[in-house]
C-alpha cells in the first residue's frame, strides 16, 4: 500500500517537472525565434533600409513604401472599423439586449470570428475590388481588414461595457438623462480603457495580416509612395513574403530585417494594450 | 445603432460571393469530379479538379499542428492551474500569449529558415518544402490558444470537486487527470476544435514553407499544398477574372469555409450544451 502511494507521489512530482518543461518549451521557442531573427537581420537595419524603394538588388532594396503602406492601412482601418465596432458592441449590450435580432447577430459574430482570413480576401476581391470598382487600392485593403477585425472590436467593447456596474446606469437615469446621454457621458468614458485595449489588439492583428491582402491583389512591387486612399499599395508582411520567396541570400536577410520592424510594431502595440489593461483593471473600483 | 447589421451583411456577402462564383464553377465542373478526383491541376493543360489532394494537405498540416500543440498546451494548462505558484502563472500567461500575437508571415519564416534546416539534420532525405515543419510551427502558434482556453475551463471547475479529491488523499496529478480534466472536458474539447479550425484556415505558414504541389499523400516529408495555399498561389499569378481558374479559388474557398464553419459550430454546440453542468 505504501509503495503505491510512493509511486503516485513520484508521478506527481514527475508531472510537475514535465509541466515546467512544457511551459519552458513555449518560452524557449519564442526566444530561439527572436534570437535567430535578431542575429540575421539586425546588421541590415540602417537608414538606407528604411528610406529606400524596392529594388532588384537586395543591398539597395528598402521598406519605405511598404512601411508607409502599413501606416496608411493602420490609420484607415482604425477609422473604418473602430466606430462601427464600438457602435455595434454598445448597441448589442445596451439597446438590443435579449431581442431575437440581437441573439441572431451574436451567433453571427461568433461565426465570423472563426472564418479564416483568406475567405475575407475572397469576399473583398469580389465586392470591393470588382463590384465597387475600388481596384487594388489602400481603401479596398483597409475595408477588408476592417471586416476582419470587426468581431474582435465588438467582443472587446461588449466585455468592457458589461463591466460597467448597473448602479452607474441607474444613477444617470435617476438624474433624468436619456439613454443616449447615459451611454455617451457615463458608459463610454467608464468603459473606454477596455475598449481601447481591444482596439489596439485588433489593429495590431490587422497589420500582421497578409493572406487577404494577397488575395485582393496588393502589389508585390510598386515604386511610388502612396499618397491617397485610392493608390496601389504594399504592406510589410507582403514584402516579407515576397522576399522570402526569392532564392538570393540577400533578400532573405532583407526579409529578416523587415520581420524585426514588423515584430517591433506588433510588440509595442501589444505592450501598450497590456499596460492599459492592467492600469484599467487597477483603477476600476466601484 | 444599426451598425451591428454590418456583421450580418458581411456574412451574407461571404455566402453570396462564395455561392455565386462557385456555382459558375460547378456549372462547368461536375461535383463528383470535384469531390472524388484524386488530382488537382487546374493551372496545367491537362486539367483535373479533384479537391482531395488539397484537403489531405490541409488535414495533414493541421493534424501535425494539433499533435504538437495538444499535449504541450494541455500540460501547460494543468501545470499552471494546479502546480504553479500564482505569481508565476500571472507572469507566464501574457508571455505565452505573445506567441499568438506574432504575425503568421513571421512564423512562415521560422518554419522555412529555422525548423526545416533543423529537421533536415535529423531526416536527411526530407524535402526543403514539406508538411512537417509548417505543421510543427503551426502547433507552436496554437499552443497559447489551447493552454489558455483549457486553463480557463479547468479554473471554472467548482472548488468543492477539487477539495473532495484532495480530501480523499489524491495527489495533484490524480486530481488533475481523474477529476478536473473530465469535469472540464467540454471546455477543453472546445479549445481543441477552435485550434484545429485556426490551423485549417492558416495561410501564410503553409504558403511559405509547405510548397505548392498538390498531392494525395499523408507523407509529412514531401511538399504538399493546402486549400489556403492554392488560393494564394492563384492570387499571385495573373489569372483572368471570370475564367475557370479564377472560379476555382472560390470553389476551394467554399470547401475551406464549410470545413471551418462545421468545426466552429460543433464547438459552439458543445459549449452551449455542457456549459452549466456543475452549477
Amino acid at each position: 500500500m505504501n509503495k503505491r502511494i510512493d509511486i503516485n507521489r513520484v508521478k506527481d512530482i514527475a508531472f510537475k517537472y514535465f509541466g515546467i518543461c512544457c511551459t519552458l518549451f513555449g518560452l524557449i521557442m519564442l526566444a530561439v525565434f527572436l534570437l535567430s531573427v535578431l542575429k540575421e537581420g539586425l546588421p541590415r537595419l540602417n537608414w538606407q533600409f528604411f528610406s529606400s524603394f524596392p529594388s532588384r538588388k537586395p543591398e539597395e532594396a528598402g521598406i519605405l513604401i511598404c512601411l508607409l503602406g502599413t501606416i496608411w492601412i493602420m490609420v484607415l482601418t482604425a477609422f473604418i472599423a473602430v466606430p462601427l465596432g464600438v457602435a455595434s458592441g454598445i448597441y448589442l449590450e445596451e439597446y438590443g439586449k435579449k431581442s431575437k435580432f440581437a441573439s441572431f447577430i451574436e451567433i453571427n459574430i461568433t461565426n465570423l470570428a472563426g472564418v479564416p482570413s483568406i475567405i475575407y480576401g475572397l469576399l473583398a476581391l469580389e465586392i470591393f475590388v470588382r463590384i465597387l470598382g475600388l481596384g487594388k487600392s489602400l481603401l479596398a485593403g483597409s475595408l477588408t481588414l476592417s471586416l476582419l477585425i470587426l468581431p474582435i472590436i465588438i467582443v472587446a467593447t461588449r466585455e468592457a461595457v458589461k463591466a460597467v456596474p448597473g448602479s452607474i446606469r441607474d444613477a444617470s437615469y435617476a438624474l433624468g438623462a436619456t439613454k443616449w446621454e447615459t451611454v455617451w457621458f457615463q458608459i463610454l468614458p467608464a468603459s473606454s480603457g477596455g475598449i481601447i485595449t481591444g482596439v489596439i489588439l485588433a489593429i495590431s492583428r490587422a497589420i500582421g495580416e497578409t493572406a487577404p491582402l494577397i488575395v485582393i491583389g496588393a502589389m508585390l512591387y510598386i515604386t511610388t509612395v502612396p499618397t491617397s486612399p485610392m493608390d496601389d499599395f504594399s504592406v510589410l508582411p507582403i514584402q516579407i513574403f515576397n522576399w522570402l520567396s526569392r532564392p538570393q541570400k540577400g533578400f532573405i536577410i532583407n526579409a529578416t530585417a523587415a520581420i524585426i520592424v514588423l515584430l517591433a510594431i506588433t510588440f509595442i502595440m501589444n505592450g501598450i494594450a497590456i499596460h492599459l489593461r492592467n492600469r484599467w483593471q487597477r483603477k476600476v473600483k466601484w | 445603432m444599426l451598425c451591428a447589421a454590418v456583421s450580418i451583411l458581411t456574412t451574407l456577402g461571404i455566402l453570396w460571393v462564395l455561392i455565386s462564383e462557385s456555382s459558375m464553377f460547378f456549372a462547368r465542373v461536375p461535383l463528383s469530379e470535384f469531390l472524388f478526383d484524386t488530382q488537382w491541376t487546374p493551372l496545367f493543360a491537362d486539367k483535373h479538379f479533384g479537391i482531395l489532394p488539397l484537403v489531405t494537405g490541409t488535414l495533414l498540416t493541421s493534424f501535425i499542428a494539433v499533435f504538437v500543440a495538444l499535449p504541450i498546451g494541455l500540460s501547460i494548462a494543468i501545470y499552471l492551474n494546479e502546480y504553479a505558484p500564482r505569481s508565476f502563472r500571472k507572469t507566464i500567461k501574457p508571455i505565452l500569449e505573445i506567441l499568438a500575437a506574432i504575425p503568421t508571415v513571421v512564423y512562415g519564416y521560422f518554419a522555412l529558415m529555422v525548423i526545416t534546416p533543423a529537421l533536415q539534420n535529423i531526416f536527411p532525405d526530407m524535402a526543403g518544402f514539406n508538411a512537417l515543419s509548417p505543421g510543427i510551427v503551426m502547433g507552436i502558434m496554437i499552443i497559447p490558444m489551447i493552454s489558455s482556453l483549457s486553463e480557463d475551463a479547468l479554473y471554472a471547475v467548482p472548488k468543492s470537486l477539487r477539495e473532495a479529491s484532495y480530501g480523499m488523499g489524491a495527489t495533484r496529478l490524480q486530481t488533475s487527470f481523474k477529476v478536473l480534466v473530465p469535469a472540464a472536458s467540454s471546455g477543453i474539447i472546445v479549445s481543441i476544435i477552435l485550434a484545429i479550425s485556426r490551423a485549417v484556415g492558416e495561410t501564410m505558414i503553409v504558403a511559405i514553407a509547405a510548397g505548392q504541389q498538390p498531392r494525395l499523400t499523408f507523407n509529412p516529408f514531401v511538399p504538399v499544398e493546402t486549400i489556403t495555399t492554392y488560393i494564394v498561389q492563384v492570387s499571385l499569378g495573373d489569372v483572368v477574372q471570370g475564367s475557370l481558374e479564377y472560379q476555382t479559388i472560390f470553389a476551394a474557398g467554399v470547401a475551406l469555409f464549410l470545413l471551418t464553419f462545421l468545426l466552429n459550430n460543433i464547438s459552439y454546440f458543445i459549449k452551449k450544451k455542457f456549459q452549466e453542468k456543475y452549477e
